[in-house]
């Protein structure tokens, strides 16, 4: 462990485990809670065009991918309020159009891009100080936003309607979710990659929904679960041959299988998988 | 007694349709109006109208004081309780989380909410669900669930309630609980309430004026009116007899 912990490059990967981990689950949180696991996959397929776009005429790709996947959120959301189409319509519309535009500017502009493996399957050993800075400025806002408007937040997920009646910004409010999530996932996107992003804002949350009897309690059990399995995944990676991202995203997805299996034997009085 | 809604001739167009033509009623303090209509009526359009959420395209609306379109001041004098499907089950909030959400507006937006504690073990007094307080709202009968979600909209004290159909799903014992407990809070705390139901004996035995609408045409008044009126069964396209149910049901109540 020490000798691991000695190196620069684990150093940063550890920290940059631990900024993903608390930004992902903190939004898996919501992602849970108001249903919209779909929308991450969407996003960050999506955001592939904004990253291609980076790529093809010099620009940072995370920068313009960020742009892209703030702008696809939000537009889901505007579109599916506005345009009356339903949220799981306009993601699969978003989703392989954003998919279809990078992989035609990858293909016309034909040239070297190192970086797109990396922005596809992630690696967060590549992580560097100013990618890390990126991502805690990025945990800033988006504690800062959730903080602010928890109530509101959870207001919203509980009853839209209600919450809307009664004089809360909820248009507002629900852009901003969508908003972080889009900064989230393209944040994210370093560590595991577009592929499998989505993964990481809706485990930490699925897993702590079977543990919790509380919205509180909740949300502390995504946060140690979203933490705590980046690094274990991390770890794992440095000791086995294994991708980094993939390793995460096993680890979450094994213990939440383990959550699962204990539940269905153990717990009878509540048989999770039929109560809705 | 005051008025509380004063409705003239409102017209909603919704994407182009017009969905209520005309309607005119009026509610007072310590009154229930009993709302009915066929599916796709706009009965929630109605309510969704009162709150200043859907736009008139014509006539003038006037709720607990403030004129359309400026009702986002009358919202904080107004409980509202939506369909029940309207509300996810799958988070975990207690029953106090859940009455606190029916305390936030605008005005509580960047702010603690002061003296919350009280009002939520008031308005769960109010339906008789104090000692709930702690529970797991999802752990809850569907029959408790909508007294929790009556104490939501009983949290700001209100002067006028908008029920949408808040007795679906529920059995009759539960339905029979609930409409006395609305008799009661409107007596107690002199509410005016508006009720949407598709129940239309209990609610005919409830209501001190009904008001029937279907999308252009409507008729308010008393209920034993309402009920007989021609326009009723031009609005159900069917043929009603209903006056001694509801007679019966008035008598059970009174019991």
């Amino acid at each position: 462990m020490s000798e691991m912990i000695s190196y620069a490059f684990m150093q940063k990967a550890l920290l940059a485990a631990v900024l993903v981990g608390l930004l992902c689950s903190t939004l898996s949180f919501f992602v849970v809670i108001k249903k919209l696991s779909f929308l991450g996959a969407g996003i960050s397929h999506t955001a592939l065009g904004g990253i291609a776009i980076g790529l093809v005429t010099g620009v940072d790709p995370v920068l313009t991918g960020s742009i892209f996947a703030v702008g696809t959120s939000m537009s889901i959301g505007y579109i599916s309020k506005a345009g009356k189409v339903g949220e799981d319509t306009v993601i699969g519309i978003f989703y392989a159009s954003g998919m279809a535009l990078g992989i035609t500017l990858i293909s016309s502009f034909k040239g070297y891009y190192p970086e797109l493996f990396t922005l596809l399957f992630g690696n967060i050993l590549a992580v560097t100080v100013k990618d890390i800075l990126i991502m805690a400025a990025v945990l800033f806002t988006v504690l800062l936003f959730v903080g602010i408007f928890f109530k509101e937040l959870i207001a919203i997920c509980f009853d839209e309607e209600m919450a809307e009646a009664g004089g809360v910004p909820v248009n507002l409010i629900y852009m901003g979710l969508l908003a972080a999530m889009g900064l989230t996932v393209m944040v994210s996107i370093q560590l595991v990659g577009v592929v499998l992003v989505s993964a990481l804002i809706v485990i930490p949350g699925a897993i702590a929904s079977r543990l919790s009897r509380n919205y509180r309690s909740m949300l502390l059990v995504s946060l140690l679960f979203g933490t705590g399995g980046s690094l274990c995944g991390l770890i794992i990676s440095y000791v086995y041959p294994v991708p980094p991202g993939a390793a995460i995203v096993l680890i979450l997805a094994l213990l939440f299988g383990l959550i699962i299996a204990f539940k269905l034997l153990f717990d009878r009085k509540r048989p999770i998988l039929i109560k809705e | 007694m005051k008025t509380v809604i004063d409705a003239r001739n409102i017209t909603v167009m919704l994407s182009g349709k017009e969905v209520l033509k005309k309607i005119s009623f009026s509610v007072r303090q310590g009154e229930l109006v009993g709302i009915i209509g066929p599916n796709g009526a706009g009965k929630t359009t109605l309510l969704r109208a009162l709150l200043g959420l859907v736009p008139l395209a014509n006539g003038t609306l006037k709720v607990m004081g403030c004129s359309y379109p400026n009702l986002k001041a009358a919202r904080a004098g107004i409980g509202y309780m939506p369909q029940r499907q309207s509300f996810a089950r799958n988070i975990p909030l207690l029953v106090s989380d859940v009455v606190a959400t029916g305390l936030l507006s605008h005005k509580t937006l960047f702010k603690r909410l002061d003296k919350a504690e009280s009002k939520i073990i008031e308005s769960l007094d109010a339906v008789s669900m104090k000692t709930y307080l702690k529970r797991s709202f999802q752990d809850l009968s569907g029959g408790e669930q909508q007294r929790v979600l009556l104490a939501r909209a009983l949290v700001r004290q209100p002067g006028l309630l908008l029920l949408d159909e808040p007795n679906s799903g529920l059995d009759f014992n539960a339905q029979r609980q609930f409409i006395e407990m609305l008799d009661k809070l409107k007596s107690k705390m002199n509410l005016a309430i508006a009720y949407v139901s598709h129940d239309l004996v209990s609610i005919a035995a409830s209501s001190d004026s009904l008001l029937c609408i279907n999308r252009t045409m409507h008729i308010h008044g008393d209920p034993a009116e309402v009920i007989h009126s021609p326009h009723f069964e031009c609005v159900y396209r069917c043929q009603f007899d209903l006056l001694n149910s509801i007679l019966h049901e008035r008598e059970c109540l009174n019991e």
